[in-house]
């Protein structure tokens, strides 16, 4: 019984400690590779925050939210107010749009067509749909609405931002849907509850926290968007209330207007447009994370 | 055994409900199925009414119109090769930099980052996505360019007497230009390679990684062995996702590509994207001009939903063929 001790095979160190050279540097080399890559991701996002914050704070003060937009590029002073108005106009009226017509057609992804043909060749496009260039939708409300009514208007942006978030609502409320538990369903049949009343008063409410943030961060997207704006609801130094009214403004195409050119005045407007679109797009995010994390259904 | 009467028939029960009822179920299938359709409808409204309102400018010659490289709007001669060339070059200065940082993220998330980290670099990853590109264009064109600026001087001499090298980066007098477009997408298709290639990586089966590290492989080689090979497929998808964010954006590209109209070797010259001169001649345009945009338009979403819809495939694939494994 004493094999062991003297002559048997030594039990194997796995330790790691003899690697050889070559292997332990690549592991290690590979390691810090990797985690420079982190850095890479982060190094973007410290500068944007930085910048943004150090130069745009100091266009902020009570004026910057109110007054009116200065005409000349080159006149000093505050003044952003109808960009912040006409952002939160337009990008609530293309949320009044999308997401109901998104979270009924999640509905019919999830509820009732499910596996047939016609519901998966809609979710592979609306896939697509999510990575057609957010200057594509305001081209094509421009071919489709502005020539029609002959103006550029709020309403067009909104539309145009409408049908960036469809295919994000759409998506971001099936998979909450999916999450909702069959018996939830089952229990709704079994009492008699017809497949709409089940859908609206069941399946829904037990979705609605997830189709919430999901719908926000939705918002928060088009809020950001630029390109189908400049493109459909053209330019106002003016408040326009009406969206239905003339040309509107904002704060991402005040941004764009401001950025591209070379006198001070207007590169700090467009730094303190910045920050506020910023504070904006990261407030509906909090919301969002919040209301995801605080109701969320238990997943069982 | 005598044989048992056969039981009565139970009470007729009525679980027809009201005629009104069940017309509103049927409505309402019919309005879920719409909605559902509106996705489908919308494609085919954006792809009828632009090319319709674009053929004008596009029925002179359709071949021209892609292979011309002249874009004069006064002499209305719209040849869109320069914006093709340089959506080319600079996604795919993007795609070089983004696939592999945005691997290596994804690898760090699932491999190497320990559990409560993780929450904070995913939560990086997402902001960088909520960044609106308006912004990262504000950033770029602001503070990026005179930084850079030098390094490109310096780095244009250092390969100067290098023949080749020398033609790609040649001497600039300006930071706007296809490299720093292509730097600046690459931040902004980070997001979202990153998170479909964690999503692959999610699929490779646990029982793989630690038969990896039971043969003695070191993390390195568990990644190279068990989990690459694994989700090739995937990763191809995730980058070319990737690669349709990056040919579509539009208006950081407009403020740091200096909006030349030509066609130049040099990565350090100013150029155009297809995107960005929509965003840039948009306000100046009209008629034919406008239309010609619009046409540019219709061939950018031409390609783009090909590539991303090839990417889904790839990807859906890709993800069935884990699954499979799993089991």
């Amino acid at each position: 019984m004493t094999t062991l001790q003297n002559g048997g095979p030594t039990p194997p160190d796995l330790s790691g400690r003899n690697l050889s050279l070559r292997r332990a540097v690549a592991d290690r080399g590979a390691t810090a590779l990797i985690g420079l890559c982190v850095l890479i991701a982060a190094l973007p996002l410290a500068l944007v925050a930085w910048q943004v914050v150090s130069r745009g704070a100091s266009a902020w003060s009570l004026a910057w939210f109110f007054e009116e937009i200065p005409r000349n590029y080159r006149t000093e002073g505050p003044g952003m107010g109808p960009a912040i108005l006409g952002t939160l106009l337009i990008t609530g009226m293309a949320a009044l749009m999308a997401i109901p017509v998104g979270v009924l057609g999640a509905v019919y992804l999830n509820e009732y067509g499910k596996n047939k043909p016609l519901a998966r060749f809609i979710r592979t496009m609306a896939d697509v749909m999510t990575g057609v260039p957010s200057i594509m939708m305001g081209l094509f409300i421009y071919v489709g609405y502005v020539l029609v009514i002959g103006d550029k208007t709020g309403f067009g942006g909104a539309l145009a931002l409408a049908s960036l978030m469809l295919p994000i609502v759409i998506r971001s409320t099936e998979e909450m849907l999916r999450l909702v538990p069959d018996e939830l369903r089952q229990a709704s049949s079994g009492l008699g509850a017809r497949k709409w009343r089940t859908v609206m008063g069941v399946v829904l409410p037990a979705a609605s926290s997830g189709i919430t943030s999901g719908s926000l961060l939705a918002v928060a997207r088009a809020a950001g968007e630029t390109a189908p704006i400049i493109v459909t609801v053209g330019l106002t130094y003016i408040y326009k209330p009406d969206l239905f009214d003339g040309q509107n403004t904002t704060l991402a195409a005040q941004i764009f207007r401001n950025a591209s050119q070379p006198f001070a005045a207007s590169q700090e407007r467009a730094w303190g447009a910045a920050l506020t679109l910023i504070t904006i797009v990261f407030l509906f995010t909090i919301l969002s994370r919040i209301i995801a994390s605080r109701f969320a259904i238990d997943k069982r | 055994m005598t044989a048992t009467a056969p039981p009565e028939a139970p009470p007729e029960v009525d679980l027809g409900g009201e005629a009104r009822s069940r017309r509103t179920d049927k409505g309402f299938t019919g309005l879920v199925t719409l909605a559902g359709l509106t996705v489908l409808i919308v494609l085919g409204l954006i792809l009828v009414t632009t090319s319709v309102q674009a053929w004008p400018a596009i029925a002179e010659g359709p071949i021209q119109f892609l292979t011309g490289s002249t874009w004069d709007p006064n002499d209305e001669l719209f040849g869109t090769l320069p914006f093709l060339y340089g959506t080319l070059v600079t996604s795919l200065i993007a795609m070089i930099v983004a696939v592999p940082v945005s691997i290596g993220i994804a690898l760090f998330i699932t491999e190497v980052a320990h559990r409560r980290s993780r929450k904070y670099i995913v939560t990086v990853v997402d902001l960088l996505a909520t960044v609106p590109s308006v912004v990262f264009g504000l950033v770029g064109s602001i503070v990026l360019i005179p930084w850079v600026t030098p390094l490109y001087q310096w780095w244009a001499g250092v390969v100067a007497p290098v023949p080749g090298l020398n033609a790609i980066f040649d001497e600039t007098n300006t930071g706007r230009n296809y490299f720093t477009a292509g730097l600046i997408l690459a931040v902004m298709c980070i997001p979202i390679i990153t998170s479909i290639s964690r999503e692959v990586f999610a699929t490779v089966p646990e029982i793989d990684k630690q038969g990896a590290y039971a043969l003695g492989a070191t993390r390195w080689e568990m990644i190279t062995g068990a989990i690459l090979p694994h989700s090739f497929g995937g990763l191809v998808g995730a980058s070319m996702l990737g690669l349709g964010r990056a040919m579509g954006e539009t208006i950081a590209v407009a403020l740091v590509i200096g909006g030349s109209l030509g066609i130049n070797a040099n990565l350090f010259a100013p150029g155009n994207t297809m995107a960005a001169v929509i965003a840039q001649q948009w306000g100046e345009s009209s008629g034919l001009h406008t239309d010609a945009l619009i046409g540019i338009g219709v061939v950018l979403f031409a390609i783009t939903v090909l590539i991303n819809f090839l990417a889904r495939i790839v990807v859906q694939r890709a993800e069935l063929q884990m699954k499979g494994a799993r089991s």
